[in-house]
């Protein structure tokens, strides 16, 4: 129902997303699309990737801080209005929005990811005001 | 000048008779007041009657740290608590305070030791006087307070905080002397630096503690301010600072040892060492009431030297220390174990206890950073859950050491680079010659 996210945990330091993308790449992992949030000390990176289970483990193996987290795809018209249309839903419901990343987005559509503090309140929302959820499976395989 | 001729310049066979009649005196009096020694001799097998003269305190077994923690926080007294007129506090180990307690005369006592210092140090009742150490439970700012008003000086509670106040102060009321931690006056320099006001102070001699420092800061801090700087030395269980103290010619600290016998130690034997011999120093309080202290292991490493002085005292000297016997830091004159900073992590829920210490000293004041592996257990997504852990922390921590601590959150493992086991503390400050 809800899609999984990869969360890295990383000092802001020289070399250390480096190693992240290569045990990815060295275990035939893509990544869809990421979100790097950052302070000056860590940053904590994050990710829909094409298998977030395995991703964790061989992160895990290779002694990386990493977790999975659950959030929601959901699908946008490419227009203008069409943000401020999928925020105001959360606004009204009351739901804070952590933060959102973009998923994928090309000339006629797009979708965002949003992590937010209620999520299955977050999921019934969008349902109920007509918006389309990105199936986890086919945003794994974008 | 010399304070007290009579004491500090007595020949060393009246001296020891004097410290034999006062040991005679206190072994007595803590073995029937004081339930802690009295096992303690009861266990070896010593009575009073035993020790007749100061030759004889190599019998009398040692106290540490330790036991003043297991008697937190009056079992130590010697006295009803009535006759209590103070008490100051230093951190522990493990999170609980090490505490003394003082009579009246102990604190009598205290201010003509650090008389005594404040004039070896070219002091007199005619200088103004700024004392920058904290005042408080912290000995160092009422020690120097009550020793300068003792003298005469005008006396200055400046505490430490405003530094551009201090050299305000120092210009406008034209203060002749200052006490503080060696690296704060450093700082102190730097800011007269920038304030461009050199020229006008009338400031001419320092008298610094609390922290270990070497013989080329103090010339460093001599030729920056063009004054003269001296050495003070003490530690909250014996009385605080004033226990000994550098002279004008700055060869070895002169003990106050009709008050404070010293004794060096072998630090794995224990065995007593010889002048010039490097080991662990020890004190026993010859004079105090409240909380009387036999054979205290300081953990400090130093040498002896009981020849008389080219200033005429004839007390000892202690050499400027060569480290510690124990993982006992002083950062900005605070007592800090790495054991504190288990303690206060493990206490929060989800923390690790693998932890690094850097110490440094940036500006001439000391730094704390403790780095903190992050585990599943308090890993977030969420940026803003981070930085509430990262405030926890450095909060429990502040709490627990009584100074500020930056906190680094670090990946898992990346502490334990180490060979063997995991290195707990780099300190980066040069601390000994």
């Amino acid at each position: 129902m809800f899609l999984k996210q990869l969360t890295v945990f990383l000092e802001n330091r020289e070399g250390r997303l480096e190693r992240v993308t290569d045990i990815l790449s060295k275990n035939n992992i893509n990544i869809v699309c990421l979100s790097l949030a950052d302070t000056s000390e860590y940053g904590v990176i994050r990710m829909i990737v094409s298998e977030p289970d395995k991703a964790k483990a061989v992160l895990k193996e290779e002694g990386c801080l990493a977790r999975i987290t659950d959030v929601l795809a959901i699908s946008m018209e490419q227009k203008a209005g069409s943000l401020n249309k999928l925020t105001k839903i959360f606004s009204e419901q009351g739901i804070n929005i952590e933060y959102m990343y973009t998923l994928n987005s090309s000339r006629e559509a797009g979708s965002m990811i949003i992590k937010c503090t209620d999520i299955e309140k977050g999921f019934d929302a969008v349902k109920k005001a007509g918006l389309t959820l990105v199936d986890p499976e086919i945003a794994y395989s974008m | 000048m010399i304070w007290n001729e009579a004491r500090e310049c007595m020949s060393r066979d009246e001296m020891a008779n004097m410290q034999g009649a006062r040991l005679k005196k206190l072994v007595s009096n803590v073995y029937h007041n004081v339930e802690f020694y009295r096992k303690k001799m009861q266990d070896i097998g010593l009575e009073p009657g035993d020790i007749n003269g100061i030759e004889d305190i190599t019998k009398l077994p040692f106290t540490t740290k330790t036991d003043l923690r297991d008697n937190y926080p009056f079992g130590l007294l010697a006295v009803p608590k009535s006759q209590i007129v103070r008490v100051h506090a230093s951190s522990g180990t493990t999170g609980k305070a090490t505490v003394v307690a003082y009579t009246r005369r102990d604190i009598e006592n205290w201010q003509e030791c650090v008389a005594r210092d404040l004039v070896m140090c070219g002091v007199t009742k005619d200088d103004m006087i700024q004392i920058a150490y904290g005042y408080g439970l912290f000995t160092g700012g009422l020690g120097l307070h009550y020793g300068a008003e003792n003298l005469g000086c005008m006396t200055v509670p400046m505490s430490t905080g405003n530094t551009k106040r201090l050299v305000t102060m120092m210009e406008d009321f034209g203060a002749t002397a200052i006490a503080c931690t060696p690296s704060y006056l450093l700082h102190i320099a730097e800011v007269i630096e920038e304030m461009g006001v050199k020229d006008k102070l009338k400031l001419r001699t320092a008298i610094c503690g609390a922290e270990p420092w070497t013989e080329k800061m103090r010339l460093q801090i001599e030729e920056k301010l063009g004054i003269n700087a001296h050495d003070i030395y003490g530690l909250s269980e014996v009385c605080g600072p004033g226990v000994a103290c550098d002279c004008s010619f700055h060869k070895g600290l002169h003990v106050q040892e009709d008050h404070f016998y010293a004794e060096i130690v072998d630090k794995e034997t224990l065995n007593p060492l010889g002048d010039g011999e490097v080991g662990e120093l020890v004190f026993t309080t010859l004079t105090k009431e409240g909380l009387p202290l036999i054979r205290y292991r300081t953990k400090d490493l130093t040498s002896i030297d009981h020849s008389k002085c080219e200033c005429g005292r004839t007390t000892p000297r202690i050499s400027k220390f060569k480290g510690r016997s124990d993982d006992m830091l002083i950062i900005r004159g605070v007592n800090v174990f790495p054991s504190q900073v288990e303690t206060a992590l493990l206490e929060i829920e989800g923390v690790t206890p693998h932890y690094q210490m850097i110490v440094d000293r940036v500006n001439n004041l000391d730094t704390l950073e403790v780095q903190v592996e992050v585990d599943e257990n308090v890993f977030s997504d969420e940026i803003r859950e981070m930085e509430n852990l990262t405030k926890k922390i450095s909060a429990a921590l502040q709490s627990a050491l009584l100074i500020a601590v930056k906190v680094k959150l670090v990946e898992p493992r990346s502490l334990d680079r180490f060979e063997g086991k995991s290195k707990r503390v780099i300190d980066k400050r040069v601390l000994t010659d």
